[in-house]
């Protein structure tokens, strides 16, 4: 079966499709819309395998389809629809992540009274990403990513009535428009620049070489190239769309949704998006690569953030206690890898990373949500435990997942993809500061995840939830065990034995020789994690909820620190949030003093004036004027019955006039 | 009956002004509201590029031209649309238009 690339736009429309229906279902149909937008995500996983298939036929070939919008004067805005092993890929995995987590909400929110709500939001969710995968226009690309922005601000806010909820929906939407801001810059440069925003259109598109060899040959201020300025601009919007330091501080927040939607930001969608991104326009990206003689390269602070946010995200992991939490740090921490496999040069190993981690994580956010059902809505890790025996399907499950994402070797896809990206960061020949910094975050990786098992799973029940939990229905957990094969199985289409993927990402690609030792050392340091973590929390469990931390009884400061996640919301808050209170209320005094000083002293000269006048009318000329004012006021109070204070009175004389007048005109004839 | 494309989008934005007006006259809910007149605004909008595509000159861009300024205003008539909201319902803690009467005569 072949999906040929004009019609490659169904693949977005039916999940689009499937959110209006969603939307104008009524809130007892509860089924229609479940079905419709399982339904619609099952048949766009149908085509992104056919789109697959054609893809695959020549995986260096990027098919298009571009289309005239509209046109301006003399400029015409066109959009398109690209197809290549990178959007086939991706459009099969959030098809399948998204389809398998649409199924497992279905028991998960069964019980709220908004469900065909949350079906119209979550389609369009998947709509929104999908519509990012398959733009050949970086303007259909920032659309689509616009919408990604509102579905995850109506979808983290769904509980809107919980004040934390509305203020982090609100968080999400206002940290990632900061980024947005840079995308948008960035485009109208590129746009000035070239002259298109397509990415490929027969050699005139801005990811082929005419326009990159003149973007790379311009400088603009500080002696950069006008490539890596570009670059840079687009790459602020993925910092904020893929939970970048310094703009992370909104997806441990975003927890505050329904955990389905936890699972499709962290895993499908949404963070994916800015890795996406910067690998869709990596010829931007790495184009000033050429020139040895730059003060910067695009490509090296992608590697940087990436490298301080891997490390970053893995140390605050460690010291929190919402299970949710843990794994929205560890979803920090991942993406970190992504760009630094994206800076160091490897997309590939970026994307497979991506791929892989789509899966376990979305693996582990539902096992989360199956732990949360099942123990009540109940999220602290102190305050669970014991749950290894009665949710038997779950624990299986989440051990994979965590085992994935430790980086337990040989059988589990983090694995290997995690050993890609430490392979490409180790053969980096600008720094290799990344790649300690990587491997520090294996071990970190390694270690809280121990604790999280073991803290929730293992010694006894540490609250009334916890010791009635049972196991979720049959809805859930197919879901998870589908996920859980995917997790292992993944990883053996890019072991460097067998590279596939990364030959049909990229058919340039080769395997460098020399793995072994590195491979070695990695195997090491998950073994010290986890090693490590069960020797703190495994030796001795945990006895009651509100005993400390192990960690915490040793540094309680450095505890107290990372618990608080360094700080970095108190910051924003002291900085920004307080510069923008300035501003109000600088605003504000100016308003109320300047302005209205104004205001007043006119006033007040009026008033002056006015007493004037009147002492001289009512002394000189009041007379016979009365008599008419009596006749004018009755005259007034006859008209000022009118203003009724009836708003919709008014429309409606309004529409009635208009009617009227239409009618006049009809009548009269066309003159 | 065969309709030209130029009836169709005027058929097409007149049944949109109609939702608009029919929403704006019957909800209390002043934002509701002023969705109605957004709609009724963008139906005139249609009209526009109606009259520009299937006019006597759609070479030049004035249609367009004329519309995004449109957008343009309703953006900024939106910003003071919810602005009055907000001020309304901290006056009277709910957002019925019918009771924003105290100016009455």
């Amino acid at each position: 079966m072949n999906l040929s690339v004009q019609y490659l736009w169904l693949i977005p429309a039916l999940p689009l499709l499937a959110a209006g229906i969603g939307s104008l279902t009524p809130r007892s149909g509860k089924a229609i819309a479940a079905g419709a937008t399982i339904g619609a995500m099952g048949l766009a996983f149908l085509l992104s395998c056919g789109a697959l298939v054609t893809a695959l036929q020549d995986p260096s070939a990027h098919l298009v389809a571009n289309f005239t919008w509209f046109e301006l004067g003399h400029s015409t805005v066109r959009l398109g629809w690209l197809l290549d092993p990178l959007t086939a890929l991706m459009c099969v995995m959030v098809t399948f992540v998204g389809l398998l987590i649409f199924i497992f909400s279905t028991g998960y929110m069964h019980a709220d009274a908004n469900f065909t709500r949350f079906f119209c939001f979550l389609s369009l969710f998947a709509a929104a990403m999908l519509g990012i995968l398959i733009a050949n226009s970086l303007l259909l690309l920032f659309i689509s990513w616009e919408l990604v922005g509102l579905a995850s601000y109506l979808l983290i806010g769904f509980w809107f009535h919980k004040p934390a909820a509305a203020a982090a929906a609100k968080k999400a939407f206002i940290t990632t428009r900061i980024g947005d801001l840079g995308f948008l810059l960035g485009m109208l440069w590129l746009y000035d620049a070239t002259g298109s925003l397509l990415f490929y259109d027969a050699g005139k598109g801005v990811l082929e070489s005419s326009a990159l060899t003149a973007l790379v040959t311009q400088t603009t201020v500080g002696g950069l190239a006008v490539s890596t300025a570009i670059g840079l601009l687009l790459f602020c919007g993925a910092i904020g769309k893929s939970g970048q330091f310094p703009l992370h501080v909104w997806l441990p927040d975003a927890m505050e949704g329904p955990t389905p939607v936890s699972a499709l930001i962290h895993a499908a969608t949404m963070v994916a998006a800015g890795v996406f991104l910067i690998a869709r326009i990596y010829p931007l990206m790495s184009a000033d690569l050429a020139i040895t003689a730059a003060p910067l390269h695009a490509l090296s602070v992608v590697a940087a953030i990436g490298a301080i946010t891997a490390l970053l995200g893995a140390v605050i992991a460690v010291a929190q206690n919402d299970i949710k939490r843990i794994l929205a740090f560890s979803t920090v921490s991942q993406l970190g890898y992504m760009m630094l496999a994206l800076g160091v040069g490897s997309w590939v190993a970026a994307i497979f990373h991506l791929l892989t981690h789509a899966f376990f994580k979305a693996l582990l956010f539902l096992a989360a949500g199956s732990v949360i059902h099942a123990a009540h809505h109940e999220q602290d890790i102190r305050r669970l435990g014991g749950l290894k025996g009665p949710l038997k399907i779950t624990f299986a499950t989440f051990a994979i997942g965590m085992m994935a994402l430790a980086g337990v070797p040989f059988v589990f896809s983090g694995f290997w993809s995690k050993e890609a990206i430490l392979h490409a960061a180790h053969g980096w020949n600008v720094s290799h500061l990344p790649f300690y910094a990587g491997l520090i975050a294996v071990v970190l990786t390694a270690f809280y995840m121990t604790r999280l098992v073991a803290e929730a799973f293992f010694g006894k029940a540490r609250s009334h939830a916890s010791e009635h939990a049972h196991e979720s229905p049959a809805v859930m957990t197919v879901p998870l065990v589908l996920l859980a094969i995917c997790a292992v199985l993944l990883g053996f289409l890019g072991t460097p034995y067998w590279p596939w993927l990364q030959h049909t990402l990229d058919p340039k690609f080769h395997s460098e020789p020399g793995g072994a030792g590195l491979m070695v050392t990695s195997i090491v340091l998950v073994a010290l994690g986890i090693g490590s973590g069960w020797a703190v929390y495994g030796r001795r469990l945990r006895e009651k909820a509100n005993a400390a931390d192990p960690i915490e009884a040793k540094v309680p400061g450095l505890f107290a620190a990372l618990a608080a996640r360094l700080g970095f919301d108190e910051l924003y808050a002291a900085t920004v949030g307080r510069l923008n209170t300035f501003l109000a209320d600088a605003a504000d005094v100016f308003d109320r003093y300047v302005w209205d000083g104004a205001v007043r002293l006119l006033a007040g000269l009026g008033q002056f004036t006015g007493t004037v006048t009147r002492e001289t009318d009512e002394n000189l000329v009041n007379g016979g004027f009365d008599a008419t004012s009596e006749q004018l006021k009755a005259t007034g109070k006859t008209y000022s019955r009118a203003q009724t204070g009836d708003t919709h009175g008014y429309l409606l004389m309004v529409a009635l006039g208009f009617v009227l007048l239409v009618l006049a005109v009809m009548l009269g004839g066309a003159r | 009956m065969s309709l030209s494309p130029l009836q169709l989008c005027l058929l097409f934005s007149s049944a949109l002004f109609c939702v608009g007006l029919i929403g704006a006259l019957s909800r209390s809910n002043s934002i509701l509201v002023l969705l109605g007149i957004e709609l009724m605004l963008n139906a005139a909008n249609i009209n526009f590029i109606a009259f520009w595509r299937f006019g006597p000159a759609p070479a030049a861009g004035t249609g367009v031209v004329f519309v995004l300024f449109s957008i343009a205003v309703a953006a900024a008539e939106a910003a003071v649309g919810l602005a009055l909201v907000i001020a309304v319902y901290r006056h009277q803690k709910n957002i019925r238009l019918q009771e924003a009467n105290r100016l009455k005569g």
